[in-house]
């Protein structure tokens, strides 16, 4: 994985101020009404101003007043600075990516037929469908794809990879991006986006969170927080009628404190940070989401579509085994082996060397004068011919023809047949015209995939491979890796025939593709990962696009959506469990001078009535901005199983969210009292 | 408290919590139509009535069978009352009731609260009591349960768009379930001492050699509904603390057994209906945990001695002996109280008005909690499925899915008709019980001034709002008001918030049922169980405690520091 551009620190000072500068201006309640909790505040911290303002006009001292008034302002700006600040990281991402759109000159081809035959256009005026030149050092001036030519093309400015890529028109690689620079050769584009519609262009209003829209499980949860807000708002407001009936004279001031306390304002002033810090999150890790509702279904994704190569298996088919006919050492063959591949110069040819250098500790070197036969996909065998050595090594057909054989001994077709059962390729290998025993080439399971799989299955997500090999090399491979179900022999027509039978069963399944033929796939699956490096179909189909290109990052973006949610449920657990001690620290207050026993209530301790309510008030506020920070990172997610995982989180959040305001009003209290404020 | 007292609580909840696994899987049974002993009676019903029993209802159906059901049933028991004394079986020549009344109790009794403003002796007739009040008794419970059936029935499988059809579970729940149980706890009653008559008096001759007369008549049968379909209405004014509805220790016994079962019942019929036991047995252990919690505070409140009267020298050596039968003593008196706020059934068998403030919080809690523990029969099984949604969904998302309950995803619709009905609840419970306390008419009603005036209107709102209708008393409740006010409260109570749970149902059940996988929020063990205890205390009661603070916390101190009101 490649790091973007740069990792913009938790709190980085710019942000800081500017996210300051927003919050004041996030004030304006047509904004703030999107968000009903912290809305309700505004207005209660409005009337208590108000209020607090006419007693000292009236000169009843309206300091206690103004106080409550002062935090709930407070607590209504740490909400919008919240907000801000997860916003704000994501403009500073967008800036990084606005740097590449800037206004180039585009060379408008009047006649596909004469490429060189162009006028100087500004970007800004091509038009869908448009062609264009663009040769070496040219900047790409928007979205295509590639009529004409073959280049390299340096992707940085998105993807943040410095190696550059081949574009080549026809085929999956057609596609380039607006933005992105030639570096060598030249190319004919066709213009697919309009301009502000480009990649770039909707890259950066995703990353902005300009188009940001409540995910469907946000709008749920803002309406248990607005239902919560008008259940506490009864509360408090017929409060006034009990109050009034048993001569507890309740002041606006200690309403406003009560009610405000109750109300869910740390959840509802976190809530779009935190989904603002889970599409950060993912565009940290180089994917970028086209919508919310994609990272949330990531986390409750409950099957993984994967490639085979590349991201269960290496990709390159690697020797893995000798097997001496009788007769032969096992040594011989493997020096044998190692000297026929010097002339093959392919992965798996390197691979020989590799084991054989590793395995029996042979350096195979070619002798004096010895004439290196090489790889050809024609002949399909490599070897070398010296004075006295004739090897060969290469695909069982080929290997018996070179050398003339026209049956091969029982125990060679044995291990012939025994290796491709494995799943495996079996190689034959010879000695002039001696057969010395077969190869076994194998697709190798990268090393820590199996734990994370197992990882997978305790979460609950099922893995199946989707491979065009045959079904027994498939099952071997499988086998290996531990994924649950395979798709051999895949055409995309499977893939999309599976992914509709698991939804049809509820599920929901996440693909990584970038082919064309993916596209209907991607479009089915909810969610569809498109390579960064694919077709542009791909690309629209998928609702996220990886820039990196790296089909193993669908893993981590389930953990990163199951991140988002965690985090999100935790709040909200933390948040609702934090009324039971504000009822502790306020009731007793503000009626202790209508029925003075309740008093036995303040099991806080608290200095005074008003400090008592103050304290409340201030650690209401002070809270969400302490977890700013955890509604940024997110809460880590461990593949220990939902029922550890919930009995840890109820632990820290719920039971953490019941005893944390004891403690935290407590020592505001006592801060208070020892500056005699109010006690 | 005494090893008598605590060995009586555990008894109780051995036999409840015992009895209740057998008797839901039976109701599971005849929830799917699988006990049909009474076959030929059944389709009897439905040829008389022109019910197609094959035709299954979408929620909406079900909601507008419902509703016509207990629209005619309103006005036909409003009818009753109003027409009384032209009725047969008045051979005591009770006039009508007053309108205002007659729509309070007519309210009262379709909506299963049995909140009853008038003295039964002096203002209804045996005819109306039999033909009105106890036909309600069985209607509106096997109303109840037919809905609890319903919202089990969303959860059984993917992709339904019908919850079954009201005529049928109403007619089955009532043949199978309520009639046969009723007849036989009847028939313990009478042989315990309960009247069955269609006599209006008893004619008693006193030592001093005067004639007493002691009001009898159809008791026993209305007795055993009463309990076991928690609808608490009784017989007598004094309801289970007069002899004649609950006459032996052994009959409040049964009395206790028959309003706490079929709520523990319903639950275990959940999970034997969405074929997953310990998903039922879940919900029963948290309804079971609140309930035995509450029993025990109220016993040990209750067991302390009220400081007053020790000051005069007047104290009874168990506790608080205050407005209880002395053959029941305090912890069966407590028990049955707690059982029956619990439960919505509100009987009582001791005045919950001589309480000490703490114990006469538990019921006023238990009522605020929204009927949970175990609830009114089929009310406490749908208002727990709400809370359980509510659980999943506030800490659902914590294993890191977006929250689902039994397979089915918990989203916006439900979300939002939930806290619809929570809401329903709040605003009347909170706005009726703090307007009442400030208009001169409602301060008219209160009988006591101070925090247990108070105690006493949030009471009344409380049991009227949660369908309950036990009574705190000390109040009188035949006022314009009250009687307008609790019945539109009982109304709304019942059906704004049993409506928007059948829209959950609807909608849920016509969702994907999704597969478990070890991704799953757990919802069968000991984990769910503490958080749904923890949600219903915190969605449920926390909005009533700046009121309970006021009320029954502020009386307590008070008292315990000498001062009355």
């Amino acid at each position: 994985m490649t790091q973007h551009a740069e990792t913009i620190a938790l709190f980085d000072r710019a942000i800081l101020a500017r996210a300051a500068r927003d919050a004041v201006m996030k004030l304006n309640p047509r904004l703030l009404m999107r968000n009903p909790v912290i809305f309700v505040t505004e207005i209660v911290a409005l009337l208590t101003t108000a209020v607090g303002i006419e007693s000292v006009v009236r000169g009843q001292g309206g300091a206690f007043a103004l106080t409550i008034a002062v935090w709930l302002w407070l607590t209504v700006l740490f909400a919008t600075f919240a907000e801000a600040v997860a916003e704000g990281r994501g403009r500073a991402r967008a800036e990084s990516l606005r740097r590449a759109r800037t206004d180039t000159m585009a060379k408008l081809v009047l006649d596909p037929r004469e490429p060189q035959m162009w006028k100087p256009t500004p970007a800004l005026d091509l038009r869908k469908g448009d062609l264009v030149l663009v040769e070496t050092s040219d900047l790409i001036p928007s979205d295509g794809e590639i009529v004409q030519g073959i280049a390299s093309v340096n992707e940085s400015a998105i993807t943040g990879e410095s190696a550059p890529v081949i574009r080549e028109s026809g085929g999956d690689r057609s596609a380039v991006t607006g933005g992105t620079q030639v570096v060598s050769d030249w190319i004919v584009v066709r213009i697919t986006a309009e301009q502000g519609s480009t990649f770039l262009d909707r890259m950066i209003a995703l990353v902005e969170g300009a188009e940001r829209r409540k995910t469907p499980n946000e709008i749920a949860l803002d309406i248990l927080l607005a239902g919560l807000t008008i259940i506490f708002l009864v509360a408090v407001v017929t409060l006034v009628p009990f109050g009034d009936y048993s001569h507890a004279a309740l002041r606006v001031p200690v309403l406003a404190a009560l009610l405000v306390c109750l109300i869910p304002t740390t959840i509802g002033g976190l809530l779009s940070a935190i989904g603002i810090a889970g599409m950060d999150r993912l565009i940290r890790f180089n994917v970028i989401a086209t919508s919310g509702r994609a990272v949330e279904a990531a986390g409750d994704v409950d099957a993984l579509l994967l490639d085979k190569t590349g991201t269960i298996t290496f990709g390159n088919r690697m020797a893995a085994g000798l097997y001496p006919v009788p007769g032969v050492q096992e040594r011989e063959l493997a020096e044998m082996a190692a000297l026929s591949s010097l002339g093959d110069d392919t992965p798996e040819g390197r691979s020989i060397l590799a084991f054989v250098r590793d395995r029996f500790g042979i350096t195979a070197t070619a002798p004096e004068g010895a004439t290196v036969v090489p790889f050809s996909a024609n002949t399909r065998l490599s070897g070398l011919d010296a004075p006295g050595i004739h090897v060969r090594k290469g695909a069982v057909d080929s290997v018996l023809s070179a050398i003339s054989l026209s049956s091969a001994p029982q125990a060679f077709t044995d291990a012939v047949s025994r290796v491709a059962r494995a799943g495996s390729t079996p190689l034959a290998v010879s000695a002039g015209n001696r057969l010395l025993g077969v190869l076994e080439l194998k697709d190798i399971v990268k090393p820590d995939i199996k734990e994370r799989f197992a990882a997978l299955r305790r979460m609950g997500i099922r893995t199946v491979m989707v491979t065009g090999d045959n079904r027994i090399t498939a099952n071997a491979i499988a086998a290996e890796a531990g994924v649950d179900d395979v798709i051999a022999e895949a055409t995309p027509q499977d893939k999309l025939a599976y992914i509709r039978k698991v939804q049809a069963e509820g599920r929901l399944v996440a693909m990584c593709g970038d082919g064309t033929n993916d596209a209907p796939a991607l479009a089915q699956a909810d969610v569809g990962v498109a390579m960064q490096s694919g077709t542009q179909a791909a690309r629209e189909a998928g609702n996220m696009i990886d820039l990196d290109s790296d089909p193993t990052k669908l893993i981590e973006i389930v953990e990163i959506g199951k991140q988002l949610l965690i985090t999100r449920g935790a709040l909200t657990t933390f948040s609702i469990a934090n009324d039971i001690s504000k009822y502790f620290a306020i009731l007793p207050a503000i009626f202790l001078a209508a029925y003075p026993g309740l008093g036995a209530l303040n099991i806080m301790q608290l200095a005074s009535p008003e400090s008592a309510i103050l304290s409340a008030v201030i650690f209401n506020a002070i809270i969400i901005v302490a977890l700013v920070p955890l509604a940024l990172r997110g809460i880590k997610f461990r593949a220990i199983g939902a029922g550890a995982l919930l009995r840890r989180n109820l632990l820290i959040y719920g039971l953490g969210g019941i005893a944390a305001p004891f403690a935290g009003i407590k020592a505001i209290d006592l801060v208070l009292h020892s500056f005699h404020i109010f006690s | 408290m005494t090893i008598a007292g605590g060995a009586y609580i555990a008894l109780i909840f051995v036999l409840v919590l015992g009895g209740a696994i057998p008797l839901g899987l039976y109701i599971a049974r005849i929830l799917q139509g699988e006990v049909r002993f009474l076959a030929p009676v059944e389709h009897g019903v439905y040829a008389v009535c022109g019910v197609d029993p094959a035709r299954e209802m979408r929620w909406q159906d079900y909601v507008v069978a419902l509703l016509l059901l207990s629209v005619i049933h309103l006005v036909l028991l409003y009818a009753i009352l109003r027409l009384q004394e032209y009725l047969p079986f008045n051979p005591q020549h009770i006039g009508p009731m007053s309108p205002r009344l007659a729509f309070n109790t007519a309210a009262s009794f379709t909506t299963n609260t049995n909140w009853q403003s008038y003295a039964p002796e002096a203002q209804i007739s045996n005819g109306a009591q039999m033909f009105g009040l106890a036909v309600h008794m069985f209607i509106s419970a096997a109303a109840g349960i037919a809905v609890a059936g319903a919202v089990m029935r969303a959860f059984t499988s993917s992709g339904l768009q019908t919850l079954g059809n009201f005529y049928v579970d109403l007619t089955r729940i009532t043949l199978y379930l309520l009639l046969p149980f009723t007849i036989v706890a009847a028939l313990l009653l009478v042989w315990s001492g309960s009247p069955q008559t269609f006599a209006p008096f008893a004619t008693a001759h006193t030592i001093f050699g005067s004639v007493q007369k002691i009001a009898v008549g159809p008791v026993a049968l209305q007795e055993a509904i009463k309990e076991f379909g928690t609808n608490g209405g009784g017989f007598f004014n004094a309801n289970s603390a007069h002899p004649f509805e609950n006459p032996t220790i052994w009959t409040n016994i049964l009395e206790n057994w028959l309003l706490l079962v079929i709520g523990f019942a319903l639950p275990v019929a959940f999970g034997r209906m969405v074929g997953r036991p310990r998903q039922g047995y879940a919900l029963y252990g948290a309804m079971a945990i609140i309930l035995i919690a509450g029993c025990i505070g109220a016993y040990a409140a209750e067991s302390h001695a009220n400081p007053l009267h020790v000051a005069a020298g007047i104290s009874a050596a168990p506790g608080n002996m205050e407005g209880k039968e002395v053959r029941f003593g305090i912890a069966a008196s407590t028990t049955f109280n707690v059982s029956a706020t619990g439960t919505s059934t509100g009987a009582v068998n001791s005045f919950t008005d001589s309480y000490m403030p703490l114990a006469g919080a538990v019921p006023l809690f238990m009522m605020e909690l929204g009927e949970v523990t175990p609830g009114g029969v089929g009310s406490g099984f749908y208002t727990i499925i709400v809370f359980a949604l509510l659980s999943v969904f506030v800490a659902g998302l914590m294993v890191g899915r977006t929250p689902e309950y039994l397979g089915k995803k918990v989203q916006a619709r439900e979300i939002k008709l939930a806290m619809l009905s929570v809401l329903i609840l709040t605003v009347f419970i909170l706005v009726g019980g703090g307007f009442s306390l400030i208009t001169t008419s409602g301060l008219a009603s209160l009988a006591n001034a101070g925090p247990h005036g108070l105690s006493e209107m949030l009471y009344a709102w409380t049991s009227a709002t949660e369908n309950n209708g036990s009574a705190m008393a000390g109040i009188s409740a035949d006022t314009p008001l009250l009687d307008y006010g609790l019945g539109t409260a009982m109304l709304f109570g019942r059906f704004a918030f049993m409506i928007p749970v059948i829209a959950i149902a609807g909608s849920l059940a016509a969702k994907p049922k999704l597969p478990d996988s070890s991704g799953t929020f757990p919802t069968d063990g000991a984990l769910f169980v503490a958080l749904l205890i923890g949600v219903i205390i915190i969605l449920g009661g926390l909005q009533f405690l700046p009121a309970m603070t006021l009320g029954p916390l502020a009386e307590h101190f008070a008292l315990f520091a000498g001062k009355t009101y």
